[in-house]
């Protein structure tokens, strides 16, 4: 016998109202921890895949969609730059470093991406097996790409253009798998590396190109070779990428490279800083109403917890008193009755946290998208304990009223009233 | 061994109670005797401990109660006082076993199973040991309320009208037993009733008048 048992007892002995309780606070908490968990691993892995990278430039179109496609790889692409025109971008002296990305076609609804090794610099990918893409339509393919779509080392495949699995296939160029990336969690998870020359073999495919060997990118040491693509020489104004990926030498390019990529050129820049954060504010309001309706069922739920012990302490008066005459103090029983609500509220929240992670779980298994998105069920942050003792604080306040009841309880009254 | 004297109990700041004299001895049986109304179930609860303030002098086993703070009368209740009420109270959320160690938990005593067991069997409730309170018959669920009573051996057996609502025959039954557990455990037994039925079974018998204004 221990006051817990007793309490417990209590909770046991009205199993409907004790569930509705449970139930109502568990899915207020359930809410708020998958809203959490959903959006702490979203804004992390935005930050991460943002992370190095202060400026996008490329074609004239949305300036989120520029950042959607060229940096979540979520988005298809607002169209070409000219090659000879990045460059000029990349050799100005406010850039640290200049990323080229070819765009355009797919694996499996998995994008490949003809880039330089800079670019899984940026992440600090490492190698699981296999080696880094050297020569045309080798690739190097993430983590994901390998398991979901089940590639392995020295696999072929073709490519299909678009985004969607389905799209016309380049069937006359087979890729080959020469590495696969150790999982970053970053969005090179989901991408197929390659250099540019080789997104550009894939397009030029039908057209009155011929098959005369493979092409040759030796460079003329007269000419100087591109400083995005090293392996052909600078000014090439015939070629063309989906974009670039620029860092800044000094804070002062934030404020003087976006204006003059957007006034002295065809093309646009946009700031991944400055649109994720727009990106949220308008998702913000969405999270903001589910957060408020969580809020309005934990209310709800306190007022449940709070009139339920209010009304089962009328009928419980003689229990009380009874306890009273054997003994107990007017702090014990308080404590009982605190107990009792703080019991309720801590069983509410940690079913409502199992069930948060559960979903996720569930959802991560079940949805590919959120696998792909990298969000599990498995990651547990400190916020949570902020969930866990709020509910326990909030047990006690509704418990309180009722609780200073018991406390004042007249024994000899409620005895000699039969 | 419970004496009485002085003693008077203030309602409010009109109506008071004088009680008489009296001394139970250890292991005396005593009727309080009255009609209702005349103060019965007051100058139980002064004596239990459970209504505090009163003029006069109550002393249990030689401690005066009015010395006693609230936390140490609460304490001094559990441990030597044992309640038998008219309606048998028990907590209907815990079963026969959790009622009865409910008492010397609250009481600050250990719980001691085997005290239980032969609680419960000298009772005949041995078989209703798992048994939820809701499932027992009124005559059980009274010797069940009578066990919860002496499980802590108290010196002192308070009961208030514990016949009033049995028929004969349970009546019979509830008050032997009742002395017959106060006899075995050496306690002093005071029965507040107003149960003519009762009159013959306990010799000494205290009778308290109308309140006096």
């Amino acid at each position: 016998m221990s006051l817990i048992t007793l309490v417990w007892n209590y909770l046991k002995a009205r199993p409907l109202n004790t569930a509705i309780n449970i139930a109502l606070l568990s899915l207020g908490i359930a809410v708020i921890t998958i809203l959490l968990l959903f959006n702490k691993q979203l804004e992390q892995k935005i930050t991460e895949n943002a992370r190095g990278i202060d400026l996008v430039v490329g074609a004239k179109g949305s300036p989120l969609q520029l950042i959607l496609c060229n940096i979540f790889h979520i988005d298809y692409p607002t169209g070409n730059i000219n090659l000879a025109e990045a460059e000029k971008i990349a050799k100005n002296r406010m850039v640290k470093k200049a990323i080229p990305l070819a765009l355009g076609d797919s694996y499996k609804a998995y994008r490949i991406i003809g880039t330089s090794r800079l670019y899984a610099d940026l992440y600090k990918a490492e190698l699981a097996s296999g080696d880094w893409w050297s020569s045309d339509l080798d690739v190097t393919i993430g983590a994901n790409v390998a398991e979901i779509a089940q590639l392995k080392l020295n696999d072929t495949f073709a490519s299909a253009h678009g985004l969607l699995d389905g799209g016309h296939a380049h069937n006359e160029h087979q890729y080959v798998v020469k590495g696969i990336l150790k999982r970053s969690n970053t969005v090179l998870d989901n991408l197929i590396l390659t250099n540019v020359v080789s997104v550009w073999e894939m397009h030029e495919e039908g057209e009155a190109h011929d098959e005369e060997g493979h092409h040759d990118h030796a460079i003329d040491s007269t000419i100087l070779p591109s400083p995005l693509i090293p392996s052909i020489p600078a000014g090439d104004s015939t070629k063309e990428i989906t974009s670039m990926l620029i860092q800044y030498r000094s804070p002062m390019g934030a404020i003087q490279l976006p204006r003059f990529v957007n006034a002295q050129s065809s093309m646009q820049a946009a700031s991944p800083a400055f649109e994720t954060a727009r990106l949220f504010s308008i998702m913000g309001v969405g999270v903001d109403i589910l957060m408020g309706f969580a809020y309005v069922l934990i209310v709800i739920s306190g007022l449940s917890i709070f009139i339920a012990l209010y009304n089962s302490l009328k009928e419980r008066r003689y229990d009380l008193a009874i306890m009273r005459s054997m003994g107990a103090s007017r702090t014990r029983l308080f404590i009982s009755i605190v107990m009792e609500g703080g019991l309720l509220t801590f069983i509410g929240s940690v079913v409502g946290l199992l069930i948060g992670h559960g979903f996720l779980m569930l959802l991560a298994t079940l949805v590919e998208e959120t696998k792909r998105a990298g969000i599990t069920g498995l990651v547990f942050y400190p916020e949570e304990w902020i969930i866990l003792v709020g509910s326990l604080f909030l047990g006690k306040v509704c418990s309180l009223i009722p609780a200073v009841q018991a406390y004042r309880t007249d024994i000899s009254k409620i005895l000699a009233g039969n | 061994m419970i004496t009485v004297s002085n003693l008077s109990f203030q309602y409010t700041p009109q109506v008071s109670i004088r009680f008489p004299d009296f001394t139970v001895a250890k292991g005396e049986s005593c009727l309080l005797l009255g009609e209702s109304g005349s103060g019965k179930t007051t100058l139980l609860h002064l004596m239990g401990g459970l209504l505090r303030k009163y003029n006069g002098s109550i002393t249990l086993d030689g401690t005066e109660l009015s010395t006693l703070s609230e936390i140490k009368l609460d304490q001094f209740r559990g441990q030597h006082i044992g309640f038998v009420f008219q309606k048998n109270h028990l907590i209907t959320a815990l079963s026969v076993e959790k009622n009865l160690a409910l008492s010397p938990y609250l009481a600050g005593l250990p719980i001691d199973s085997s005290r239980i067991d032969e609680t419960l069997s000298g009772l005949g409730l041995a078989e209703k040991r798992k048994s939820y309170v809701t499932q027992l018959s009124q005559g059980q669920a009274q010797r069940v309320a009578i066990a919860r009573a002496v499980l802590n051996k108290p010196s002192i057996i308070f009961a208030d009208e514990p016949t009033s609502a049995l028929d004969d025959k349970n009546c019979d039954r509830v008050i032997t037993l009742l002395m017959e557990v106060a006899r075995k455990n050496g306690a002093s037994l005071v029965v507040a009733t107003h149960d003519q039925r009762l009159k013959d079974k306990i010799a000494k018998q205290i009778r308290l008048n109308e309140v006096s204004k």
